[in-house]
């Protein structure tokens, strides 16, 4: 027992290394979230299909459940809760008012650090190849 | 002490039913607003097993071609150059939704006869997917990337599609083809209503189903100038029927038991 202080001692500084993530994360400065600019569009449209803070949060279950719908079910119009009806589609639908992916998509899914693969097979920007 | 574990357990039980209910309650409290759905469009083509009629008297090598054109730029299917890449790997990595063969190759059982007529034995034969009533290809995908909807149509779900080739084996029509590379680059021109494939995924015909959920002719059929004919082969007053009752018809390798969709006037 008479290394009972060595003992505390690394195991104080064993659980504040194990910690040291939270710690980061209080005393640093934020990484401040990423500003998206919409396209003229987008401004017009001045709703989504869904209110703002509802697509921010849930714009990926919303494609899901559309994939589902299209391509399974082969039904293509959505009816959103204030009764307007859109068609159902990535490429003809979303891109088409938010047609400025690195400004807007790519933005917030880097500061996210993930990475959809819905580009590879949906075509990015109608507009901006046109 | 008896006494007061009963009433422990008495108060513990309603308390416990007083806090189910209540979360209950929130549960259906919240959410009565309106609700978004999902449903077809008012302009939807249906049927109970969409088929085709290709009248292979009225199809000579051009008109071949620009019905492979128009199906194959509205589902921006790369064309694999052989001037470019070679003619080794164009075979190798061709991709094809529909696509004009000789009459051996589309019909490998009807063969057996000798001494055929030389008109129709050198006739172009448009071949395609044949929206089989029992598709081997729906039985062979581990995934279910591959199945066949309610109204007859084989189609691929791209996204579930794990590249295995189980399907390509499957099919006795080799309608299928496999992205063997990043098809982007050899897609003459691109249509941006509809997206392309990736790499690693099988494809093939799917009917037009992007057009007829808004009301429109497969793209072939729009393109063959009337040579081609679609309709409902479940309905007996379908405009299909009619063209099936009148003239004498053939399908690729029915002793298969696939029961193709696809009919041939020869």
């Amino acid at each position: 027992m008479n290394d009972k202080n060595k003992v505390i001692a690394g195991i104080v500084i064993f659980f504040v290394l194990l910690t040291s993530p939270f710690w980061y994360n209080l005393l640093a400065a934020k990484t401040p979230a990423p500003e998206v600019v919409l396209t003229a569009k987008a401004k017009a449209a001045k709703v989504c299909v869904r209110d703002t803070a509802w697509m921010k949060a849930n714009h990926m279950q919303l494609l899901d459940e559309w994939r589902d719908a299209v391509v399974l079910k082969s039904e293509r119009i959505y009816v959103s809760p204030d009764g307007k009806e859109y068609n159902m589609s990535l490429s003809n639908t979303c891109l088409d008012c938010h047609s400025n992916y690195t400004e807007f998509c790519q933005r917030c899914h880097e500061y996210a650090s993930i990475e959809p693969y819905c580009w590879e097979c949906h075509i990015n920007n109608p507009k901006e190849t046109e | 002490m008896e006494d007061s574990r009963r009433q422990f357990l008495k108060i513990t039980g309603i308390a416990a039913l007083g806090l189910s209910t209540a979360s209950t309650a929130g549960v259906l409290a919240a959410d009565q607003g309106p609700q978004p759905y999902t449903r077809k469009g008012d302009e939807a083509l249906t049927a109970k097993q969409w088929g085709l009629v290709i009248d292979t008297t009225k199809i000579d090598h051009e008109l071949a071609e620009k019905i492979t054109e128009a199906c194959h730029t509205t589902h921006n299917v790369p064309f694999f150059d052989p001037e470019i890449v070679g003619p080794e790997v164009a075979k190798r990595h061709e991709i094809k939704w529909i696509w004009e063969t000789h009459y051996h190759n589309a019909f490998v059982d009807s063969g057996s006869n000798n001494y055929m007529s030389e008109e129709v034995e050198h006739r172009p034969f448009l071949v395609l997917c044949n929206h089989c009533e029992a598709p081997p290809c729906c039985r062979a995908c581990p995934t279910e990337a591959t199945y066949k909807r309610d109204d007859g149509i084989v189609i691929m779900n791209f996204h579930r599609c794990i590249g295995c080739r189980f399907c390509m084996a499957a099919c006795p029509y080799g309608s299928r083809s496999f992205n063997f590379r990043d098809p982007r680059p050899f897609i003459k021109e691109t249509n941006l209503k509809w997206p392309t494939r990736s790499k690693g995924v099988v494809e093939k015909c799917n009917f037009c189903v992007e057009r007829l959920a808004v009301g429109k002719a497969p793209a072939c059929v729009e393109a063959s100038d009337g040579a081609i004919v679609f309709g409902d082969l479940e309905d007996p007053d379908s405009h299909i029927r009619e063209v099936l009752r009148e003239h004498y018809t053939t399908r690729r390798r029915v002793s298969l038991g696939t029961g193709p969709a696809v009919y041939y006037i020869i």
